[in-house]
């Protein structure tokens, strides 16, 4: 058998037989139906970016705040403190302990 | 008055969607048809063409308008196809041996005298589309668009978004692809 000549008569068979355009009836109806379909789920996207945005703004705001509280000196000082005092409270316990040995 | 096409796609970006209904009604039948070269049920055409469509809604924005609308959606179409084989190859792998009766005579034909077996015979188009169904996707993509579509390399790179290069080394390959599966049915026949 001559495959090359076959395949090109197979070819030739396909070229000659085109396939057909037609179109299922009210087809353009159904994708406009499904396009609108689609817009009407839209309100739902538009919730979800809303609240991706609202997100992103509280931590931005959080993020301002914490540079704030860092680099503000008076606040740092304070802060400095008030930890001092916490620590001595939470270890006060074990100093006594110390003292008494 | 009818709108021009330039009107449809303005008013599809300005939010009017019917308007994009005698788009689709226009060119419907060219999408139907490079759809029935790639899939063989009428279900599996209908998704690709639905495909098609919603995709060109998405991605009108991308629509500059340099070149014809038709020409920005027969690539997409071109390319949702290539999608569709590529999820579809599960069935590539079959047998010769299960040939039908008119394939059967039409290759008889072929070997005894191969100017009498016309190409305009229906067994000739079943056997052939056989053939397509068994080659991967770049080689049945490539082969329609180049031997059955005659379009030219620089076209098909332009539809595929393939590099003038790659077209041509993968219609070497389909070619020699094809060659292969006809020398199998030419063993499973006659050996």
């Amino acid at each position: 058998m001559n495959i090359a000549e076959l395949q090109k008569k197979l070819l030739a068979a396909a070229r000659a037989n085109p396939p057909g355009d037609r179109v299922p009836y009210a087809f353009e109806k159904r994708v406009v139906a499904l396009l609108a379909a689609r817009t009407a789920a839209d309100p739902l996207a538009l919730w979800v970016r809303g609240l991706w945005r609202a997100a992103v703004s509280c931590v931005a705001i959080a993020l301002l705040l914490g540079a704030w509280a860092f680099f503000n000196p008076a606040a740092s000082s304070k802060t400095d403190d008030l930890s001092q005092n916490f620590e001595n409270t939470l270890l006060a316990s074990v100093d006594q302990s110390d003292q008494a040995q | 008055m009818e709108q021009t096409e330039a009107e449809l796609i303005a008013a599809v970006l300005r939010g009017n969607a019917a308007s994009f209904e005698p788009l689709v009604q226009r060119y419907s039948p060219r999408v139907f048809a490079t759809a029935r070269r790639y899939a063989r049920r009428e279900s599996e055409v209908e998704d690709i063409s639905q495909e098609v469509w919603l995709k060109a809604f998405e991605k009108l924005k991308s629509f500059r308008g340099e070149a014809p609308f038709e020409h920005w959606l027969m690539r997409l179409t071109v390319r949702t196809c290539y999608d569709f084989l590529r999820g579809h190859q599960r069935n590539r792998e079959s047998s010769f041996s299960d040939l039908t009766e008119p394939e059967n005579d039409w290759l008889e034909r072929f070997v005894a005298q191969p100017e009498t077996a016309s190409e305009n015979a229906a067994a000739a188009k079943l056997l052939v589309e056989r053939i397509l169904e068994q080659l991967s996707s770049p080689a049945r993509l490539v082969i329609t668009l180049l031997e059955i579509e005659d379009r030219s390399v620089k076209e098909i790179a332009q539809l595929t978004g393939w590099s003038v290069p790659l077209v041509k080394v993968r219609a070497f390959r389909a070619r020699a692809e094809m060659r292969k599966i006809l020398a199998k049915i030419a063993m499973d026949k006659y050996l």
